[in-house]
């Protein structure tokens, strides 16, 4: 039962958590005092470490949760085809409909006006993460500003424009490299 | 057959390789996608982006859905959704069973702040080409710093900002057709 149940609630969550991986945690809250599934503690936990693995932040939570739930790897994995199935579905409707309208006026130009909001959004996003690496309290507060990190940034942006070909994969790679060295 | 199995190792890549959410995967989007495989364009990456901004779901992942469906139908879709969720589930499981207090440890702080400078030049870099890419005209620096604003003090919520701005597309496209028409 719990298994229908895990599959259900991360279902629903796919189907209604709308803007990304943080949207998902208001409804793991829920589940708390729903089902008692798992404490609070455990869930601060649980996000702790979807933060600091790989991958997107809502399937990481959810094959979490799913294993904690369950205590069993099927578990991990029915919560997480739950969360994305809702998605699935919903993008090839859509991908289907903008396909059939892409030479409609009133499609492109709404994409026209799209366009620049989609960059300023992934660009405060990485306004939040230069924040938080550069500032000790991520408060834009001159005091707390760090100079290592900044002076690492300037030469991984020089590096990058030299190197184009080298892969993002790379860079992320060589970066975790210098962190541990550095001990950042 | 082989394109399938490109779409599976290049989603299985952004998959174990993206850090900090749904926009930090955008560089490797850009590398895998667009420049390696051309699977679509600068533009066209953007607007997945704003479809699985509106659309529910994990922003990632509808991403894949979608540039996996129009490369191969629905079926492309799953495969690449299933690729890209594939590296959290095994990295989770492997965490969740042996090592709960993963994120306290030392190294694996150090590597992640490392990262974290790492993610800040990437999306750098991946904001310049877009900007490149899809703001064309004074207007579209309007609707930049417009939403750039309003998403980074909060002030309205990223459905409102993108309902708003492909308004604002249409309107004033509209308005211009009708003063070329005068």
């Amino acid at each position: 039962m719990t298994w229908i149940l895990l599959f259900w609630e991360f279902f629903k969550t796919g189907l209604f958590a709308l803007g990304g991986g943080l949207a998902t945690i208001p409804f793991l809250y829920d589940l708390i005092d729903k089902y008692h599934w798992f404490t609070t503690e455990m869930l601060m936990n649980m996000i702790a470490i979807s933060e600091s693995t790989p991958g997107a932040m809502g399937v990481n939570m959810a094959t979490y949760v799913g294993y904690y739930t369950t205590h069993s790897l099927l578990g991990g994995v029915i919560t997480t085809l739950g969360l994305v199935l809702p998605s699935i579905i919903i993008i090839c409707i859509v991908a289907q409909f903008l396909k059939k309208f892409k030479e409609s006026k009133y499609v492109q130009n709404a994409f026209y006006g799209l366009r620049p909001a989609v960059c300023a959004m992934i660009a405060s996003a990485g306004l939040s993460v230069f924040a938080t690496t550069m500032f000790i309290n991520g408060d834009w507060n001159i005091n707390n500003f760090q100079y290592f990190p900044f002076i690492l940034f300037l030469i991984g942006l020089a590096f990058t424009q030299r190197f184009k070909k080298l892969h993002p994969i790379a860079i992320i790679c060589i970066f975790a490299i210098c962190g541990i060295c550095f001990q950042l | 057959m082989k394109i399938y199995w490109e779409l599976i190792k290049s989603f299985v890549k952004i998959g174990a390789f993206t850090f900090g959410g749904g926009y930090a995967m955008l560089p490797l989007l850009q590398r895998e996608i667009v420049e390696n495989h051309h699977w679509c364009t600068e533009e066209e990456l953007m607007d997945y982006f704003a479809v699985g901004q509106c659309t529910p779901g994990v922003i990632a992942v509808n991403t894949a859905t979608f540039i996996g469906y129009n490369l191969k139908g629905v079926l492309g879709g799953i495969i690449a959704t299933l690729a890209i969720v594939f590296p959290s589930i095994v990295i989770i499981l492997l965490i969740a069973s042996l090592l709960q207090n993963f994120s306290d440890i030392a190294i694996v702080q150090h590597a992640l702040s490392g990262i974290r400078i790492a993610v800040c030049v990437l999306i750098l870099n991946a904001i310049i080409k877009l900007f490149k890419s899809g703001i064309k005209d004074y207007i579209g620096i309007i609707i930049f710093v417009f939403a750039l604003i309003s998403t980074y003090l909060n002030i309205l919520p990223t459905i409102a900002i993108v309902i708003l701005s492909a308004m604002a597309g249409i309107i004033i496209q509209l308005l211009k057709a009708r003063k070329e028409n005068v």
